[in-house]
Parts: C-alpha cells; structure tokens; sequence
C-alpha cells in the first residue's frame, strides 16, 4: 500500500550531475567561522541544484499526492471500523498519511538523497579526490544533505500537504497562538534532527560500497528497516504490543513517527523534550559511529595511479 | 530458372514482420543476459537485493495483516479475499516490471544522450531499452507475491471450475500486459519530459498499491477513472469479482469482469502507437 517501490530508485528523482561545487577555500587549518561558511554554501549549493528540476519536483509531487489518496482510503476504511485506533481519530489517521508523504522526500525514509552521488563516487574512484580535500567528509555530505531536505521539504513537502488538505479534513496544530506556534517550532527541530538520523543511516549504508564495491543490497536491507520501523507504513503504536515498543526507541521511530506525534500534539511538555531527546541521541550516536566507519573506510582506499 | 531469381525479393515481404519479432527478441535476450552476467558479478549484493526486493513488497502485506489484526474486514472483504487482490496486483507488476520496467529510467538515457547509441544499433530500440539494466532481483516480488496469492487460494475455500481457473490464469496475463503496457507508454512519455519520470510510478507502483484493496474502499470518481480511464481495474479487480464469486458493487455491466483480454489489447496498442510516435519526435541532446 505505501509507495513500495522495488528497486531503490523509483522514487528519488536523481538529478544526474556530479555532486556539489568544488570545496577548498584556503589555509589547511580553516578557523570555525569560514568552515560554517562553506558548509552553508554546500548546503545552498545543494538546495540551488535540486531546484533546477522543476519538472522532477512536480511530478513527485504529483505521485506523493496520489500515493496520498490511495493510502487515506485504506486508512479511511479501517479508521470508520475502528475509530481511536492507536490513539488516533480519523482526521488524526489522515493528517498522519499525507503528513508522512509529505516528509518522505525531505526525510528520504526510503533512502536516497545525497547517496546516488556518494555511492557513484566511490564505485568510480572519484571519491580518492574527495578524501585529499580539506574538509570534513562528513560534514560536507550531511551540509549537502540539508540543502536538499530544505529543498524537498518547501517543494514536495509543501504540496502534497495542501492537496490532502483541500480533499480530507486534516488536523493542524490547535489551541492558543502560542501552543500553535510551539508546535510548529517543534515539529521543524524534529524534522531537523529526523533528516539527521536518516542521513547517519543513509551515510554508513553507502560507505559499505569500499567494502562491497556495490552498496545497493544492503541499501535495499536499509530501506526495508526504514520503511518498516520508521512508522511511515502505520503509526508504530498499531504494531503488535511488544514490537511497537520495542520499535519506539531504534533510530528509526526519529524519522517519521516522532515528528508525526509532535505535529499532532501527542507529543507535548515532558513527552515533546523526550522525544527530541530520543533524536538527538541517535542523530549523535550514529553520527560517531558514522566517522569510524568512514575512518576505516579511508583507510582502506588504493590509489591506483595514472 | 525465373523462380529462383524471384525468391529472394519475395521472402522478406512475405516473412517481414515475424522475422523482425525474433530479431527484437533476440536483441532482447542478449542485452538481458549481458546485464544478468554483470549484476552476478557482485554477488553479495545481488542475492542482498534479491531478498530485499521481495521483503520489501512483503512490507505491503504486513501492513494488511496489522490492519487485519484491528478488523475482520475491510470494505467488506476477508483478509484471504484482500490476499487475492494484493498477490494478483503484485505479480502482475512484477512480471511487468522484470520484463519492462527499465523503460522507467529512460529519461537519464535521454539527458545525456545515450539513446543516440541504442538508436544507430541495428536492433529494435523497444526492445534494448526494455532489456537495459535487466534487473532479475525484481522476480523477489514476482516469488513473495505468488507465495501470498498460494496463501490466499488454500484459505479462500473455491470452488475452482474449469472458468475460475481460466480467468485467474488470464488474470496474470492480461494484468501484466497492461501493467507493461504503462511502462511503455511511461517510456514514451518521457521522451517528451526526460525528468518527469516519477509521473509513470504513480500509475504503476501507485496503481498496483491501489489495487491491493477493495474497490469498495475508494471513491467512486477513483473507481471509475481506473475502469475508464488506465484500465487498471481490469488487471485484477473486475475478473476477481467473478473468481471470488462477489456481488459487484460497482453498478458496472457483468462483461466487464471477462473483458480484461479486450482492456489489455487496447492498451497494448495505445501504448505501441505512443511508443512510435515518440521514437519518431526524438531529438537527440546533441550531446
């Protein structure tokens, strides 16, 4: 039912050029201030560049709309026999579909994002030149990373959300003016740190490729996980009990479920500060273990020379 | 001794079209197999993505069964009649998929030009296309479908007279030959918008999503978009009402539910046509 696309391409629309602007401003040693300064400009870059694809951004906004309505339909017709199911009402359930279409690209919960250019770079070699440069690796992908969220998020973020609104009844944030404003402040930290958690899986996934040389089985294996525990297939709380719970605190529960509960105000006061919490803490964790593996990685790299 | 000398020009006007269909199959085959020999080459990864790919359509059908956890039925179907529907829709795609689905990348072949190469080749371009990149991990969904399709046929109770068999069987062929039929026509499309390629996943991937559920489940307009307009609900829904032995809810004539041979010549032809007058209105990038 959900967008299930077999292989790992169908739904990320790849734009074809070789990733982003060339780095290196100056001295080895770059102070804070002009590194921020260049990730932000890798982050603009990256934003510009999936801008250009106009046509893209339409038509994939076009199937999250559609893949939209087919799946508030099934959700419709068990939400009419089982009302509050899982702690939803049905304008909850059906905010909770278009709301998951809507960060799927921003979010790349079915991977994607900056791993079509990193995984191409490493199965060709050029990702040699990338490690001589002085920047960050890390760094220079997640910016990159960010750029296009930020794209995808006012694009097909955007427009799937009014068309769900123009056709069901969607729940937004309610009460005062404040509280509204809170919850909208909390949702985008959330979806913040959810493109965080995503990217640190989506980095390491790819990063296999020096191993594997071919990144895309276990990018499949990832995908699978991603979609399934990440609550974008069903609220996690409609799992049976113990996977459910159990599902609630892996990584993955960051990338959809949790900015979904902050959005729909399940999340609020103790509970909103637990689960940014939760984000943070795996955004961080898998972050560290992201720089190991990318230390092994370098390592293991052979300049064949000529 | 005028004979002979006629022969040669006679031949390939009387054998013409049946030659070039074995050339493309040919051509077909050789560009599948080359593909197939390169993916092997990476074996982890190749049986990785084999299991993956059919675990990954499997998560459809987990969402299913924990809907079915919460309810007995859904738009007034049992979960092996909605098993029936979801094994039906995704073999379908997925044969179609295995056979023709790369035509769904054409749109970067057509931005950097590399159609120009498939092009001057002396073999037919549908049929290079549709073999580039074969991709033989897709059978993963064509195997976890047909197994949930097992599933459903041993809980569903039928009677299987000699018609039940032979409409579920014309089921899995004629649904393929439409759900192909899409892609081709998805191809052509993107001759025209080389980076709109997300636009044929809503028809496929989205179609095949759609008919894993009831038709009592959708709108009405929706229904009548998928029997008018791309016939999908011909691939399984219609000839399912007849070998599920459902009343149809629908208001639509009874025919309708043997007509999926007519809906998936009609489309087959609607998308040879487009794919023609695509292949004709080619510009080369240039580059």
């Amino acid at each position: 039912m959900p967008p299930v696309l077999d292989d790992v391409h169908p739904p990320c629309p790849p734009p074809p050029d070789p990733p982003p602007v060339p780095p290196s401003r100056s001295g080895a040693l770059p102070a804070l201030r002009p590194a921020v300064g260049l990730y932000a400009a890798v982050g603009r870059g990256s934003f510009r560049r999936y801008a250009t694809y106009r046509a893209a951004t339409w038509s994939g906004a076009l199937t999250n709309s559609v893949f939209g309505f087919f799946i508030a339909y099934t959700y419709r017709a068990l939400w009419e026999v089982r009302p509050h199911l899982g702690g939803y009402d049905l304008s909850s359930a059906l905010t909770y579909v278009w709301l998951g279409q809507a960060m799927l690209m921003p979010v790349a919960a079915m991977g994607g994002g900056i791993q079509d250019d990193l995984e191409a770079r490493i199965s060709n070699g050029d990702i040699a030149v990338d490690l001589y440069r002085p920047v960050d690796q890390q760094a220079w992908w997640l910016a990159a990373d960010l750029g296009r969220a930020g794209y995808h998020l006012l694009s097909r973020g955007v427009l799937p959300l009014l068309v769900g609104g123009l056709f069901f009844r969607l729940r937004m944030p309610a009460g005062g003016l404040a509280e509204a404003a809170l919850t909208w402040c909390g949702f985008l930290v959330s979806v913040l740190l959810a493109v965080t958690v995503s990217f640190s899986l989506r980095y390491m996934t790819s990063l296999t490729g020096f191993w594997l040389l071919d990144a895309r089985g276990v990018r499949q294996v990832a995908l699978v996980l991603g979609m399934f525990f990440s609550g974008f297939l069903l609220p996690l709380t409609l799992f049976p009990s113990t996977l459910g719970q159990i599902s609630e605190h892996l990584p993955w529960a960051g990338m959809v479920q949790i900015p979904e509960d902050v959005f729909l105000q399940r999340r609020t006061g103790a509970a909103l500060l637990t689960g940014l919490g939760l984000q943070l803490g795996w955004a961080a964790l898998l972050l560290g273990a992201g720089r190991l593996v990318q230390r092994a990685a370098a390592a293991k790299v052979v300049v064949q020379g000529g | 001794m005028a004979e002979t000398t006629d022969a040669p020009s006679v031949l390939p006007a009387r054998l013409g079209a049946l030659p070039s269909i074995w050339a493309a199959l040919r051509a077909y085959l050789l560009v599948a197999g080359m593909w197939l020999r390169a993916s092997l080459a990476y074996r982890t990864s190749f049986w990785l993505t084999m299991v993956g790919n059919g675990v990954t359509s499997a998560l459809d059908f987990a969402v299913i069964a924990i809907m079915f956890l919460h309810t007995r039925a859904l738009g007034g179907w049992t979960l092996p009649q909605v098993a029936f529907l979801y094994g039906t829709a995704g073999m379908t795609l997925g044969l179609a998929d295995l056979a023709v689905g790369s035509l769904d990348q054409l749109g970067q072949r057509v931005r950097d030009g590399s159609v120009d190469t498939v092009l001057i080749r002396p073999a037919a371009a549908l049929a290079q296309l549709c073999a580039d990149r074969f991709a033989l991990r897709r059978l993963g969904r064509v195997l976890q479908s047909a197994l949930v399709l097992l599933w459903s046929v041993s809980r569903l109770h039928l009677d299987w007279t000699p018609g039940r068999v032979l409409v579920t069987l014309l089921l899995l062929v004629c649904g393929s030959v439409i759900f192909g039929s899409v892609f081709v026509a998805g191809g052509a499309f993107q001759f025209f918008a080389a980076d709109a390629a997300e636009v044929q996943n809503s028809v496929t991937y989205g179609g095949s999503a759609m008919l894993q559920y009831p038709p009592t489940i959708y709108a009405r307009e929706l229904v009548r978009g998928v029997v008018y307009g791309v016939p999908l609900a011909f691939v399984n829904w219609l000839p399912a009402m007849y070998v599920l032995g459902l009343p149809d809810r629908l208001g639509l004539p009874g025919w309708f539910r043997f007509a999926s041979p007519i809906a998936a010549l009609l489309c087959a032809t609607a998308a040879g046509l487009a794919w023609r007058a695509a292949l004709r209105s080619y510009r080369s990038t240039g580059s």
